[in-house]
């Protein structure tokens, strides 16, 4: 059967796709906020404090309460803007992250329930695409502020772009030339053995350094750099239009992360029963961004000419030669 | 260009207390960026860095929860100031010199001495304070008025938690000084 989109191997009912979303959706949309309270806090121990501990118990309200403020906050548009851009700018980057969430395996069928919103046999590229759809949000915001600050951090966002996205796209290519397949569900299952983390260390490696850059977290945060250029894109915006940002930029730490599990780390592999599935790769992702928020604390923001050096000189050459190995040890076994 | 240290040319009989002490030079160089080995370089100094942060977590939070931790104070700490009275007699060690008020360089003492009624003894002196005001709002507590007060009468105490919504509630009445403060500020022991 064919869908519009793509091959789906395996499709179910109507109502079950619907349900399936919404749980993804909710689970994550959860998930999210406390990721937010759960680095401020991590940052805080990183550097010899507490982090928040005031709102609620332990400061776990600290979300709700940030929230709360940011949705207060008059929606300010400078008159330099774009009016229908500058809208819709924080709504791409969004809908960017949710959507990649769909292809997200967060189990196998089991009893005929496949535990991810839609297996599409092009699994890598659906990532690759709405991942790259996310910058269009970044670089309208940026163009479309009339800041000058806005239009350097769209600048950087764009020469981070295209620094980092072909070797983010070699270091999977060579988990997919061993697996034989694009879907992320067959992916996982090729590493019934081992997982791909052993022979594609270099792969995952890459991905993670470029996952940095894709996520413009820290030490490649340069589009937003607050010490230099106030936040970049996001300097006109305010209230919840800046929150989806932020959002938006946890929801991509989220998805980064669960495509790393799904591809070197074993997806939803683990031991116990098959209903834990879904926590072993949940469990997986959030240690992974843990990494993230370690890293966050520990390096420094590289230069804008230092990012595209190490992605030009460095990542690419090696996804390459990477790939190259992996394709002549695949052929000739 | 690379920094060099002419000591051929100097002319060191311009300075001949300097014969035999003429500093040498030498500048460590790290290896060239960039490259494999930098890029191994820069991977294993990321590992480093990272067993660095995470060693801070191991150390623990160094904060002070403030309002319910308190840093404790030494025993010489200047905080508010207080009125004594005698422990026997009950009377006050004021006796209106305003030496204190001619001490206080910030001019926040303001002193009204009045002749003590011999019936009903308000200090040990001849004459008591009838108004003694410290405007807290404007001292500096350097203790000098500690230091001009002949009786002892006035101290500086511990208490620094003094902000308040109003400015006139910082001017503190004699009654406010006198009376014991409400013990919340912790003392430094000895050797701590």
């Amino acid at each position: 059967m064919t869908l519009p989109l793509a091959e789906v191997n395996y499709v179910e009912a109507t109502w079950v796709m619907v349900v399936k979303s919404l749980v993804i959706f909710l689970a994550v949309f959860m998930i999210v906020p406390v990721l937010t309270v759960v680095e401020r806090k991590l940052i805080g121990r990183f550097q010899n404090r507490f982090g928040p501990n005031r709102v609620g118990p332990v400061g776990l309200m600290q979300p709700l309460a940030d929230i709360i403020k940011l949705a207060g906050k008059e929606m300010f548009r400078p008159q330099a803007a774009v009016p229908f851009l500058y809208a819709i700018a924080p709504a791409i980057v969004i809908f960017s992250g949710i959507i990649t969430l769909a292809i997200l395996p967060f189990g196998n069928v089991q009893d005929g329930l496949g535990l991810y919103g839609i297996d599409v046999s092009i699994g890598v590229l659906y990532f690759f695409a709405f991942s790259s759809i996310s910058f269009y949000g970044l670089l309208l915001a940026g163009w479309s502020s009339g800041s000058k600050y806005s239009f350097l951090g769209a600048m950087r966002s764009a020469a981070q772009l295209i620094s980092y996205e072909v070797s983010m796209g070699l270091a999977l290519l060579g988990v997919v030339l061993m697996t034989g397949s694009l879907s992320l569900t067959h992916v996982v299952d090729g590493q019934g053995t081992i997982w791909n983390i052993v022979p594609q260390i270099i792969g995952f490696l890459i991905f993670m350094v470029a996952g940095f850059a894709e996520t413009n977290r820290a030490p490649f945060d340069l589009p937003e750099a607050d010490a230099e250029i106030v936040q970049g894109y996001m300097t006109e915006y305010g209230g919840m239009r800046m929150g989806s940002y932020l959002l938006a930029e946890y929801l991509e730490m989220f998805v980064v992360s669960g495509i790393a599990v799904t591809f070197f780390l074993g997806g939803w592999m683990g031991p116990g029963p098959g209903w834990l599935d879904p926590v072993w790769m949940v469990l997986k992702t959030l240690s992974l961004i843990v990494l993230f928020i370690w890293i966050r604390a520990t390096l420094p923001r590289l230069r804008y000419d230092q990012l595209m050096s190490l992605g030009w000189k460095v990542l690419l050459p090696l996804a390459t030669l990477n790939i190259l190995v992996t394709a002549v040890i695949v052929t000739v076994s | 260009m690379e920094a060099k240290l002419n000591t051929e040319k100097a002319d060191w009989t311009q300075f001949p207390y300097l014969e035999g002490e003429q500093d040498v030079i030498s500048v460590q160089r790290g290896p060239k960026p960039g490259g494999v080995g930098g890029a191994y370089r820069a991977f294993g100094e990321t590992l480093r860095g990272l067993r660095t942060t995470f060693g801070r977590v191991l150390e623990g939070p160094v904060t002070i929860q403030y309002p319910e931790e308190k840093t404790p104070v030494y025993p010489r700490f200047r905080g508010r100031h207080k009125l004594h009275r005698f422990e026997d007699s009950g009377l006050e060690k004021c006796v209106g010199c305003s030496l204190c008020a001619a001490a206080c360089p910030a001019d926040c003492i303001r002193v009204v001495a009045h002749e003590n009624d011999p019936e009903h003894r308000v200090s040990a002196g001849e004459r008591y304070a009838e108004v003694y005001e410290i405007n807290l709002s404007r001292c500096i507590f350097c203790g000098y008025c500690e230091v001009a007060c002949p009786f002892d009468a006035i101290t500086m105490g511990h208490d620094y938690e003094m902000s308040d919504y109003n400015r006139s509630d910082l001017i503190f009445t004699k009654e406010m000084l006198l009376a014991e403060p409400i013990d919340r500020t912790p003392l430094r022991m000895e050797g701590e």
